[in-house]
This record gives structure tokens, sequence and C-alpha cells, in this order.
């Protein structure tokens, strides 16, 4: 609750401060501020239950340690994401201050939908989060490929807004005590009323375009690679598994009951997800649409949750919310400092930058899924969740082997780095290198091995 | 020792931490001196770990930590007959590799002996470790220092090369892992000491008591058997092996062939037949045909290659085959014979390595037909290397003798066929060998060769230390039975 408001009302701060200040680095510093706030007043409420405003929500928003434990991962990605990217970000356009206030609407948004007990608030938390992204999309003004980007997000989002709004009525309809709570909905066993059953699928097909699972990804890779490559960074991963969280909280609160009767639907969808993710991203040239893939990829590996839907799937979406974010956040910040955006630009890096090389590496093996990582114990228990699930074992097979094809392009960028040479020798690869930079990424990769030995560190707070 | 520190954690985070130290050397010569040092000392402590066997030394070679108590998986590490030999052959390989390597220079040595110190950690670690999900661990980061070593400094297909080789082996391990899942999700949940209780555990003795149905131990054999035989490498998942020794540094296919070869057969021996007795012994044939034609088909490539470095690679193949074969036999002598010959092939075929190296480094050839009369020019080297040699073809008097014999016979107790198959790589070896030696070595000398020195001090040195090796198991193999003597008794209980 605490980070929900909080973060709306910093948000008007920063609106704020763009009117009033025209120097570009107060908004930053004033975000860093923000965000440093949002995340202890959400670690309060975490472990003593604080609640810093009291508002009768009528039980439409739930709290529990679970989607508050996700809400304080969301924000520290958000937070290192600040950090590494900050200065990245004032260099997008004239209206700085605006963009970090969109950032922190869309961490409102992402707190809703993280804690919403109606299906009407799980539509506003989707909204809030999507709406000020459009705008993020096409922000940078003068590209064509960023408004291209932008109307196409707009238009595509709009029209899966519209299916998930129809979703919603049809099951409104057809509970049957006509009720917006998720819990309401109640479904015995047995086949389920037609009504709720279309109201399923449409909002099966609204959030499987959200989180881009396949076969409703093709919006994908244009709008990432389009989008100034700073916000591509926030969109593929807060917002990414933001949307993930949302998906998994709804289809077990209003139809676990059933899971068998659309469990089906979720075995098509991973499998199609890990397939086109995978595959494409094998034949990819940029590095930037190659994470894009990549990111619809991990997608189909982190639908492994919905498809098991047991305790292990839920400390999985966890893990893998946190891996998963912290080393895409951690290889676009190095991606945005490259002068060249495909493979080759990346091409005898380790020699001119090691420190750089050596963090890619350990993103890089996180993704793929190494041990020593935080990316393989996310793996690890999804598979464990899958497996536990009881049948269809051929799925998590089928995933482990696309996870191995997986390492087959993430690789790639790593024999760039080491083992060939530039083409020119007097070629600058990386600009604007600061020392803090270089901290931040040490400090995240090393998050990344220490939650690959000890990921108890964020289950932890799951069962406090 | 043992209140505060163990055998098996002395073995892994020494060469750990010497290897991170040589990350930070400033100086090339400074790393190699560091990473020759800790290698010794891993020697050392690994020696002395050989003489604490009994009974009442048993604190002093385990140790588990609960580390993950909430799903069961516990820092593990134990020292047993199998782990013993095969640590010790990993100590001891690693002294003679970096010593005979010595005059190589490496472009950025720093990070070349810091991952080969993590290599060996790796191995250490797969060799000790008693809980699933730790093997799991060392299994992979075993695989990732190597495939940087040969990516950075190997020959020119380095890269596709040693990619094919990671993804090979990383779809095995994978494969291995939701077999892992599987079978931990269905062991019997256990009380720690603190209180906490879990419904599952990693331990290799939940492992081992798991009840599993016939069909699912099917399934779950062949998941695990193939990141087994991807290690190895047994027939048809080898293709990966001969190019990956041919195109790497020589360092590091010494260690490939000498001891990573030989986690493949660790792994059957203490995972797969232990947890899967039903299973082994259904698919023991279809295993068995299997490197049966392994050992066939190495053997006719081998014959027919006229790159000494492949030529090595596939008799490796076949020598791997007969050890499959023999274990798959299940009876004790059999893998009495295994044991024994996983330390021999370890030695032999780092002995020929060196040798095959020196030859390279020399006239900058590997080609056999351009190569001709070396013995003119380095008795020396000819001499010991036929020692080697003859040891590679099991001649009696050699370490390779003793194994070989122990193993056919395990194997004929089985069914004579294999056994009779199996025994035409033999002859087949001889052919090859023998082929090898009277080009390379004999004949009159070609100006390739002119320019060839003999072998140095050092040199000599490591080769007579493998020489002595050689003959002192060849006569003398008990010391290595007694100490896998209930290793074996273990596993051949656990299919009976």
């Amino acid at each position: 609750m605490n980070a929900i408001i909080l973060s709306a009302i910093w948000g008007i701060v920063m609106m704020f401060a763009g009117v009033f200040t025209k120097d570009k680095s107060i908004p930053k510093y004033l975000a860093y501020t923000g965000i440093i706030i949002l995340f202890i007043a959400n670690a309060m409420e975490l472990y003593n239950g604080t609640l810093l405003f009291s508002i009768n929500a009528h039980d439409m928003l739930r709290t529990n340690s679970f989607n508050l434990t996700f809400i304080a991962i969301a924000l520290a990605c958000t937070g290192i994401y600040f950090l590494l990217s900050g200065r990245d970000i004032e260099k997008v356009g004239e209206h700085v201050a605006e963009y970090f206030a969109l950032i922190f609407f869309i961490l409102c948004g992402v707190s809703l939908s993280a804690t919403f007990n109606t299906l009407l608030f799980l539509f506003l938390g989707i909204e809030i989060m999507s709406i000020p992204l459009y705008i993020l999309t096409a922000s940078d003004k003068r590209n064509l490929k960023s408004n291209e980007a932008g109307l196409k997000y707009f238009l595509m989002g709009s029209f899966s807004t519209g299916i998930m709004l129809m979703g919603i009525a049809f099951i409104y309809g057809g509970t049957p005590n006509a009720s917006f709570y998720i819990s309401n909905i109640m479904l015995g066993a047995g086949r389920m009323p037609v009504m709720i059953a279309i109201g399923l699928v449409f909002l099966l097909v609204a959030m499987a375009f959200k989180v881009s699972a396949a076969p409703f990804h093709f919006w994908t890779p244009d709008v990432y690679d389009g989008a100034p490559t700073v916000f591509t960074s926030f969109m593929s991963t807060i917002i990414k598994v933001a949307g993930f969280f949302a998906f998994i909280r709804l289809f077990e609160n209003s139809f676990g009951t059933i899971h068998d009767q659309w469990q089906n639907l979720i075995i098509f969808i991973t499998v199609a997800t890990l397939l086109i993710g995978n595959v494409t991203a094998v034949f990819q040239q940029s590095v930037k649409r190659m994470l894009a893939y990549s990111s619809i990829a991990q997608a189909g590996f982190m639908l492994l949750a919905l498809f098991a839907l047991n305790d292990k799937a839920k400390e999985g979406i966890i893990l893998y919310s946190a891996a998963y974010s912290l080393a895409t956040i951690g290889l676009f910040a190095i991606l945005i400092k490259m002068e060249d955006y495909t493979i080759e630009g990346f091409n005898g890096l380790a020699k001119k930058q090691p420190f750089l090389a050596l963090c890619a590496v350990v993103f890089l093996l996180s993704l793929t899924g190494i041990p020593l990582t935080a990316g393989f114990q996310s793996k690890f228990y999804m598979l464990m969740a899958a497996v536990e699930n009881g049948h269809n074992f051929w799925l998590v097979i089928v995933a482990v082997i696309f996870a191995a094809i997986s390492a087959y392009y993430y690789f790639r960028v790593i024999q760039a780095m080491y083992f060939k040479e530039p083409a020119r020798e007097d070629m600058v690869q990386v600009v604007d290198v600061t020392p803090g930079f270089r901290i931040m990424l040490a400090v995240t990769a090393l998050l990344i091995i220490v939650l690959g030995v000890y990921p108890e560190i964020v289950l932890g707070w799951m069962y406090h | 020792m043992g209140k505060f520190i163990t055998f098996p954690e002395l073995l892994i985070w020494l060469p750990l931490l010497g290897g991170i130290l040589s990350f930070f050397a400033k100086k090339g010569q400074s790393a190699k001196s560091l990473a020759l040092f800790v290698s010794l000392l891993v020697l050392a402590v690994s020696a002395a770990s050989l003489f604490y066997t009994g009974d009442k030394f048993a604190s002093w070679n385990a140790v588990n930590y609960y580390y993950r108590n909430n799903i069961g998986s516990t820092f593990f590490v134990k020292l047993d007959g199998t782990g013993r030999i095969l640590t010790f052959l990993t100590a001891l390989a690693f002294p003679i590799i970096l010593t005979a390597t010595y005059r190589n220079n490496y472009k950025n040595p720093a990070s070349f002996y810091g991952l080969m110190l993590l290599a060996q950690a790796g191995l250490m670690g797969v060799f000790c470790s008693m809980d699933a999900l730790l093997f799991y661990f060392f299994w992979e980061l075993a695989l990732i220092p190597v495939y940087f070593l040969c990516s950075q400094w190997g020959g020119e297909k380095r890269i596709q090369v040693t990619f094919k080789f990671f993804v090979y082996t990383f779809v095995g391990s994978l494969l291995m892992l939701t077999g892992i899942i599987y079978v931990y999700l269905h062991t019997a949940g256990r009380v720690f000491e603190d209180g906490t209780i879990v419904s599952h555990s990693f331990s290799i003795s939940a492992f081992q008591q798991v009840h599993l149905g016939v069909k699912e131990q099917g399934w779950l054999f062949w998941l695990f058997f193939v990141a087994f035989a991807v290690k190895m490498p047994v027939f048809p998942f080898h293709t990966w092996q001969p190019d990956a020794y041919d195109q790497s540094p020589t360092a590091v296919t010494m260690v490939l062939s000498g001891i990573m070869v030989k986690m493949g057969l660790f792994g059957v021996i203490r995972w797969l037949i232990p947890v899967f007795p039903q299973a082994s012994i259904q698919y023991s044939h279809i295993v068995m045909i299997l490197a049966v034609t392994g050992i066939i088909y190495a053997s006719c490539l081998a014959i027919v290659q006229d790159n000494i470095k492949k030529l090595v690679a596939y008799s490796s193949i076949a020598h791997i085959g007969l050890m499959c074969a023999a274990l798959f036999a299940m009876n004790p002598i059999g893998t009495q014979g295994v044991m024994l010959q996983m330390f021999n092939h370890g030695i032999n075929i780092i002995g020929m390595w060196i040798v095959v190296d020196l030859l390279e480094q020399q006239t900058g050839v590997k080609e056999i037909s351009k190569l001709s009369g070396v013995a003119h020019k380095a008795p020396v080297l000819t001499i010991l290397l036929v020692i080697i040699a003859l040891a590679n073809i099991a001649l009696p008097l050699t370490n390779a003798f003793t194994g070989e014999f122990m193993m056919f016979s395990g194997l004929y107790m089985f069914s004579g066929w294999y056994a009779a198959i199996a025994g035409i790589g033999i002859i087949l070896a001889a052919v090859y060998t023998l082929n090898m030696i009277q080009k390379v070595f004999y004949g009159n000398s070609n100006s390739i060769v002119d320019s060839l020195k003999d072998i140095s001090l050092n040199e000599k040195l490591i080769l007579a230390v493998i020489v002595c090796i050689i003959f002192f198991v060849g006569v003398y193999p008990q010391p290595v039975i007694d100490l896998t003597k209930n290793a074996v008794s273990v596993l051949t209980a656990a299919v009976k």
C-alpha cells in the first residue's frame, strides 16, 4: 500500500521539479531519493506491516509478504536501473523530469497490479503501467523508428486492453453474484460456464499480449528495437515481470481450482513462446534485437510457473523476476554505452574494457542459466515447480532443450568479446563510462552471484 | 585436522583460491609459479589423504555443512575409494601438465593459469560431492573454465569446435538436471540436526534409497546416461571430441582427456548404477553395444588418421569405450579393472600428449606423413615415448595390462561375444600405435625433423616420472586395488 501511494505522489513531485528547475541533474537526484524512500517504505510494510497511510480500500487491494516481496524486487531493480542508466535517461531528450515522473507512475501501476484483489484494480494497474510506457517508447521525438514503435505499441496495446475489458465484462456477468472480486468467481469442479470460459480466454490472450508470449508477441521486437535503449531496458525487465506477476496472481486466485481445464492452453503458449523466442534470437545480428527475442524466450520459461501453479512456482517467479531483471538491466546498461549495437561491435571488447566484458559475461551466463549465477537458481526453481506438477514431464525436457539453444546466442556475444579481434584498431567502442557506472555494474554482477549461491536471501522475504 | 578443515575441502578450496589469486598476478611468470606451487600443494594434500583412509579418520575425510536447509541440499563433500583415486589422479596430473608445458608462453598468462586452477577446483568438487545439487554445480563449473581456455588459447577453428563441445555437454547436463529434480521429488524427507524438516533431500543416501518404478527408472536412466555419455564420450555422442582435442591448447587437451573424461565414468559409478540399479541391468546390453561399436569404430578411424593428435583422440575413445563396457558388466572384477584403468589411462594419455606436444612445438607439424626418423634426432624422447605407447596398448609389465586384463575378465563373465569383439580393439590399437611409432620415429630423418632437439631436463624428468608410475602400477597394482576395493563392493552390492 505504501508503495502505491508514495510512487504516485513522487511522480507528481517529479513533474513539478521539471517546471521549477532547468538544471538537468536535479530530477535525477530527486528520482534517486524517491526510489530509496519507496524501497524503505515498502520494506517497512514487509517487515512490520507499518502503513504510512490509512486508507480503506474495501479489500480491493490485498497485500501479503508474497506480493510485497515482488514489489521490493521491482523497486530494487528500478533503483539499480536508475543508478546504472540515470545519465543515459538525461540524454534521451529535453524533458528529463517527465521521463522520471512517468517511470514513477509506472511503478504505481506495478504495485497496483501486484496487489489487486479485484478485476477492476487489475485493469487499472495494467493500464497505469502501459500508458506512460507508450509515451516513453516514443520519447525520442526526432527519431522515426521511435515514433513508429510508439504508435505500434499504442495501437496494439489498446487493442489488447479492449480484449481484456471484454474478458472482465464476461466474467463479471458470469459470476453468480456479479462481483469484481477475483476470489468471488468461485468455480467448482466440473465444466465451467460458457461466459466464464470466454472471459478466461480473453483474459489469457490479453495477458499473454502484455508479457509478449507467442503467438501474441509480434509487437515486441519492433517496439523494443525502436524505443530508446534506456527505456527498452526498463520495459523488457521490470514491466514484463510485473505483467507476469499479475498474470500468475490472477489465474491462481480466480481460476486455480479449474487449472486442469486451461492448462493445455498454457502448454501451447509456453512451447510456442520458447520455440519462437529462442529460434529467432539465434538469427539476430543486432544485440538489441537479440535481447528483445531473448526476453520472449525467457518469458517462455516464466510461463512454466503458470503451468505448474504451486508453491515452488511462486518461489520461482520471485527469483526469476530478480535474476532476469538484474542481468538484462546490466546488459542493456553496457549496450547503451556501445557505439555499435551489432554483435561485431562487441568484437575485442575484453581487450579494451576488460571489466565491462567480465560483467557482461556474468550477465550472459546468468541468462543462460549456468550454476553460481541467479539465473541458474531461477531456472532450477522453475523446473522443480514444473516437475512437481506431476504430469506433462515432456514440457520440462522441451524447456531445457530450448535453454541449451539459448546458450548459442548468449555465447555469441561472449565469443565476440573475448575471442575475436575488432574490425578496426582505432575504433572507439565504448563511450562515457564513469567510475560510478563501473561500481554499479560490479554491484549488479555481485548481486547475481550472491543470489546464485544463496537465493534464500530473497525467498526468505516471502515467508516473513 | 578434521575439526577445522578436511581433506576434500582442502582439495577444492586450495585450487579455487590459487586460481582467483592467479588472476591478479601482475607478471606472467609469477602466475605460472603460483599455479605450479598450488598444484604441488594440492598434490601433497591428496597424497596425504591416501594414508588416512580408515574409519578412525572418517572426520578427516567428510564434511557436511547445513547450507540450504529449506530444499534439503547441503554442502556435503567426502572422499571415498573412487573419489580418492580420482582426486589423486587430478592432483597428480596438474603438476605434470604445468611442468610439461612450462616452456610454453601463453598470451595473458595470468588468466590462463587462473582458469586452469579453477578447472581443477571444479573437477575436485565433482569427485568429492555427495549431494546431487552440489554435484551438478561442480559438474558445470568444471566446464566453464575449460570453455574459456579452449576458445581463447586454442587453434584456428577453436571457437566453433569449443562451442560444439560446450553445447553437447550443456544439453547433457541439463537433461541430467531434470532427472535430478525428478528423483529429488521422490526422495524421502529428513530432519536436520537443528530441527528443520525438509520433505525431500538431495543427499546421495536419499538418492540411493529412493523407490522408483521400473518404467520411471528406465527413462531417468537415459536422462543421466546422456550427460555421462557425452563426457566420456561413448559412441555416438563422441563427435565433439577429436576436434576439441585437436584444437585445444595441449595443456587443456591433457586435462580434457586425462581427467575430464573420467567425470563421465565417475558419474556412472557414483550416481547412475547405484540410483537406478534395475534400469542399469535392463539397459546394460544397449550400453554395451554402443561401447563396443565405439571401440571398433574409433580404432578403425585411428588407423587412417594422418593427424597425430586426432589419432590419440580416437584411441582415447576406444579406451574409454572399453571402460564403459566393463563398468556395465557390473561384476566385481570388471569394476575393479575400471577403477584401476581410470587412473592408468589418465597417466598414459597425458604422457602421450606431452610427446605429441613436444613434436608439434619443435617441428610445427602434426601430420604423421610429414614426420620421419625422429629417433635419430631425439633418442631419449623416442625411448620414453615407446614405453608410454606400449603401455597405451596394454603390454604386460605396464600399468594398463593389469587394468585391461581385469576388465576383459569382467566382460567375458558378462558375455563372451562382447569380450571377443572388444578384443579386436586391442589388436587394432597395436596396429595404429605401432604404425605411428614406425612412421614418425624410425626411418630416415627428413628436413622437417632436422631442426629437432632432444628433450630438456624438466621434460625428461616428467616423462621419467610417468614411466616410473607406469612400471610401478604395472608390477604392483595392489595399492590402487586396495584403495578402491570398498567402492567396488558397494557398487556391485547395489545391483544385486
